[in-house]
């Protein structure tokens, strides 16, 4: 498939199930409660005689806390609750891989914006006017502001016990001394990105009669999440019953905990629902960011444009708690060359706490900042090689059975440079026609009439990734799925069960789907998620279609095996000679036997099954692993910009990508992903920083921290190839993350071709083009 | 200080007692239970909370309740006909015109808003010949839909189920 045209549709009824199998593009199960505004998100969710809950944030990067008086909060009418650390049942930490942030702070903060106090009360007003009246002394401390630093000077505030590096790992190949003809090197700085998905954090917990709590929320992982939260309540994981609800964007924001221990130890606390939703501005504090990075390049060839050698230094952010900074130590050292095949790396990654606002996974986590860098060196290797950067590109790509940076040999289609070779043919934006008076809306700064042409350069820039898709370096990662498959009216309906979070990417569509073309029948609907069922893993890596769709694939087939023996031994056939199609039973000797739902009667079939990818291993002290992830993607983007070269105004006039999915499961879902993926890459490229100084962030709002609006985002062409990987399901590859990280460099060397600067830092911004 | 309102929902009259600083989004959501206006920013930044106000598009976080007495709200959940969505909300269904959907209902009220006054011959910043009738290309849908954020980046396909439902 190569194109970017809507496939064909069929309508959709409410309540019903939808045609389409694996391949196809049906219609969303949830499009129309969606479309419609009847679609409960989290944040809309209502209990009778429920309570708001609020919290109150440090105020300071780092301090010590010596007291905290909530008398004055606690006897403010209507308020029902103040609790502070002491009142944390459990365990006072959590954390995705390091056990290490408080629930409610002890005697220290460690950034701006960290949980202190809670308060439950009648109205949101009411609990926000009570958090005015707890009074906390603080004795504040010099913050740690700088990853680098605190990598090297031993001599800063320790911002955790143990030191301030959450994971330092080398990554050698061949001979890190080796030297080359021709050498480019660079320092490249990445800014702090946010999700800001739209759906700020919000939860629903209302307490049992059994002494537990049932939490209604938006997460990436509820099984994650209950087992954090579990831990901090002190109580039995099954107590602990989590319930997705409609989740408004995540993007990597919502696998870190936000609000859930917090509302669930008010509503124990009350005994009463409470319900918590955050704000735009609080959201900002309340959830992990893209960690900022520092990262010195070099990169040497031959004459002829081989790539001899590649070295460098990543420093990454991961402010005051760990969240996901090993993952990103790990997948950026692991992937710092880029999709090319080298020699001799040499690549050092240090993930340091320092008392900055805590990062952790954003779409493309750990891959997105050495993406911009080393794309950014290959631009300048070419200059100084004189040679064309989509041949240089091309030159050095790897490819299938190339040996990776760690020794992992990649036993799986991996066509680079067919993407490179593919998207610089897509067909270019018509150049403005020389002499002719331009029409302003064309141009950047559109209708503000900033210029009518003088000063407008146009540029054409490409960039291309490798992103590890699913759970790495040694992790067990799996899917669990339950599938029922019943008679209901004379019709058989297949239910899916899954804890797998619907974050918009499509998930519940590809599951019906997948339902659909393994059982062979028309209607599966699709159970809400929740605890019930085992463990799904997170909605992030690109990895919900990989596990979660091998999960449903494993269980479909094992209902389909009961399905057929109970046929076989009903008609007398060996059930190896049977199949399913079209709703019915066929035999290979005497044609169809029976609808399935005659079969079934009033018997369901129900079977689990878990699905678990090829084993992964973890890196050694020089970075070296047989497998240290399963799967890697590849995406290409070519950009074209016009900048006014005299405002340092930047118009992204086209976007073009192409990329490997290896199958495309739901081609409209890819598209929709790549698209948005460009998008968020767009955003870090030219718009997108969270500023933060001394360790406060300054631009918490909508007005000061941009993303992309249907103005900023220029047409794209899509080409999808499909190179599957034998090891996955039906061959997929995960989609949602390239497109977020290829885009970015693209983007940027297409600035660089209109203005010849040099560009080292995302976002780029109008004073590095005038400055 | 409280006063009486009375406002038209999705065809329904309502009366009720609201603080003076409620904005018309809190009323609706946490008084009237009408959640599909959402909250993304509660500072007119992110269309999310846009709603039909007396047949006019409007962010409803950025206007107070009491300042809307006896008016008509058409959220997104009052525009579908019966089982019938309306055909921007259909066109949007089947052009796979959003993600997560969280942005959705407040794109449906701006689409449906923007068409009228389209219909209405109301110029944008980019309508080339003010004296002609408005022809609704792919720039005016962009420029006219530009106050409604999309995270998950549906644009492309916002732009063509606009198109789509316009025909």
């Amino acid at each position: 498939m190569s194109d970017t045209h809507a496939p064909a549709h069929r309508p959709q009824d409410l309540d019903d199930a939808i045609a389409g199998g694996v391949g196809e593009s049906p219609l969303r199960p949830d499009g129309t409660l969606k479309v419609r505004g009847d679609f409960a998100y989290s944040s809309d969710l209502w209990a009778e005689n429920m309570l708001w809950g609020a919290t109150l944030r440090s105020p300071h990067p780092s301090a010590r806390i010596r007291s905290v008086d909530i008398g004055p909060a606690l006897r403010s009418p209507g308020v029902h609750a103040v609790l502070t650390a002491e009142d944390v049942p459990g365990r006072n930490l959590y954390g995705l891989k390091d056990i290490d942030q408080p629930v409610l702070a002890e005697d220290v903060v460690r950034y701006r914006g960290e949980a202190v106090a809670l308060v439950a009360a009648d109205h949101p007003e009411t609990a926000r006017r009570a958090l005015d009246l707890i009074e906390v002394d603080y004795e504040v401390l010099e913050p740690v502001v700088d990853a680098e630093l605190a990598a090297h000077d031993d001599s800063l505030p320790k911002v955790h016990p143990g030191g301030n590096t959450v994971r330092y790992q080398p990554i050698v190949k061949g001979d890190p001394e080796v030297t080359a003809d021709v050498v480019v090197s660079g320092t490249y700085t990445v800014g702090m990105q946010d999700q800001a998905f739209l759906g700020p954090e919000s939860g629903l917990a209302i307490p049992a009669e059994d002494g537990g709590v049932d939490l209604y929320l938006a997460t990436q992982d509820l099984h994650t999440d209950r087992k954090q939260t579990a831990a901090a309540l002190d109580l039995d994981p099954e107590l602990v019953r989590m319930t997705m609800s409609g989740v408004g964007g995540a993007f990597g924001g919502r696998e870190d905990l936000s609000m859930q221990v917090h509302v669930c130890m008010l509503a124990l606390r009350t005994g009463r629902p409470v319900k918590i939703v955050y704000d735009r501005e609080e959201s900002f504090f309340g959830h992990v960011h893209r960690h900022p990075a520092k990262m010195y390049y070099e990169h040497g060839a031959t004459r002829d444009g081989d790539l001899v050698f590649v070295r460098a230094q990543l420093y990454f952010d991961g402010g005051a708690y760990a969240s996901k900074t090993p993952v990103v130590v790990g997948n950026g050292t692991t992937l710092g060359v880029g999709p090319y095949d080298v020699a001799n790396v040499s690549i050092q990654g240090w993930g340091m706490y320092t008392n900055n606002p805590p990062c952790g996974a954003m779409r493309g986590l750990g891959a997105v900042q050495p993406a911009f860098a080393y794309e950014s060196q290959m631009d300048r290797l070419a200059e100084a090689l004189d040679m064309d950067p989509v041949e240089l590109r091309i030159r050095n790509a790897i490819s299938r059975g190339d040996t990776t940076p760690t020794g992992q040999v990649l036993d799986y289609p991996a066509p680079v440079a067919e993407l490179l070779r593919r998207v610089r043919e897509l067909p270019l934006p018509e150049a403005p026609a020389a002499g002719a008076e331009p029409d302003i809306r064309d141009l950047p700064g559109g209708a503000s009439n900033t210029t009518h042409g003088e000063g407008v350069v146009r540029g054409v820039g490409y960039g291309v990734c490798i992103k590890n898709i699913c759970y790495a370096e040694g992790a067990d990662d799996f899917s669990t799925a339950r599938v029922r498959l019943q008679n209901v009216a004379g019709e058989p309906l297949a239910m899916v069960h899954t804890a797998a979070a619907e974050v918009g990417q499509g998930l519940v569509t590809v599951q019906q789907q997948i339902a659909r073309s393994e059982l062979e029948v028309e209607r599966v609907n699709i159970h809400p998620n929740d605890t019930s069922v085992g463990p799904a893993g997170s909605s992030s890596a690109s990895r919900q279609t990989y596990v979660t769709g091998g999960a449903v694939q494993a269980a479909c087939r094992a209902v389909r095996e009961r399905l057929l023996a109970i046929t076989a031994e009903r008609f007398g056939e060996p059930a190896a000679e049977l199949s399913l199609s079209g709703g019915k039973i066929v035999s290979r000797e005497s044609g169809v036997l029976a609808d399935i739902a005659e079969v079934l009667g009033s018997e369901a079939i129900e079977e689990t099954r878990e699905y678990h990818h090829r084993e992964t291993f973890p890196l050694d002290e020089r970075g070296r692993s047989e497998r240290a992830q399963v799967q890697h993607a590849f995406s290409a983007h070519r950009a074209v910009v016009d900048v006014d070269t005299e405002l340092g105004l930047i118009k992204v006039v086209q976007l073009d990508c192409s990329q490997d999915v290896g199958k495309a499961v739901n081609p409209e879902s890819v598209v929709g992903q790549i698209q948005g993926g460009s998008a968020q890459g767009l955003g870090l490229a030219v718009m997108e920083e969270i500023q933060v100084g001394e360790g406060k962030i300054r631009n918490p709002s909508f007005t000061d921290y941009l993303i992309p609006t249907i103005l900023d985002m220029p047409p794209m062409n899509v080409d999808v190839i499909e190179r599957g990987d034998p090891n996955a399901p039906y061959g997929v590859r995960g989609v949602g993350e390239p497109p977020t990280i290829s885009s970015t460099p693209a983007i940027v060397a297409a600035i660089r071709a209109a203005t010849g600067r040099d560009l080292t830092h995302v976002p780029v911004g109008p004073e590095h083009i005038i400055g | 200080m409280d006063s009486e309102i009375t406002l038209w929902v999705d065809g329904r009259r309502e009366t009720l007692s609201v603080d003076t600083r409620t904005t018309l989004l809190d009323a609706l959501r946490e008084r009237l239970g009408v959640t599909s206006p959402k909250k993304g920013c509660d500072h007119g930044q992110c269309g999310a909370c846009t709603v039909l106000l007396d047949g006019r598009r409007a962010t409803s976080c950025l206007t107070f309740a009491v300042a809307n007495d006896e008016s008509e709200v058409v959220t997104a959940e009052g525009l579908a006909e019966g089982d019938e969505p309306h055909p921007v909300q259909r066109a949007l269904l089947e052009n796979d015109g959003f993600q997560c959907g969280y942005c959705t209902p407040g794109q449906v009220c701006s689409a449906v808003g923007m068409l009228d006054e389209v219909k209405s011959g109301w110029p944008s910043y980019v309508t080339e010949d003010l004296d002609e009738s408005v022809e609704l290309d792919e720039d005016e849908i962009r420029e006219r839909m530009s106050g409604n954020l999309c995270r998950c980046g549906a644009y492309a396909n916002i732009v063509t189920a606009i198109r789509e439902a316009a025909e």
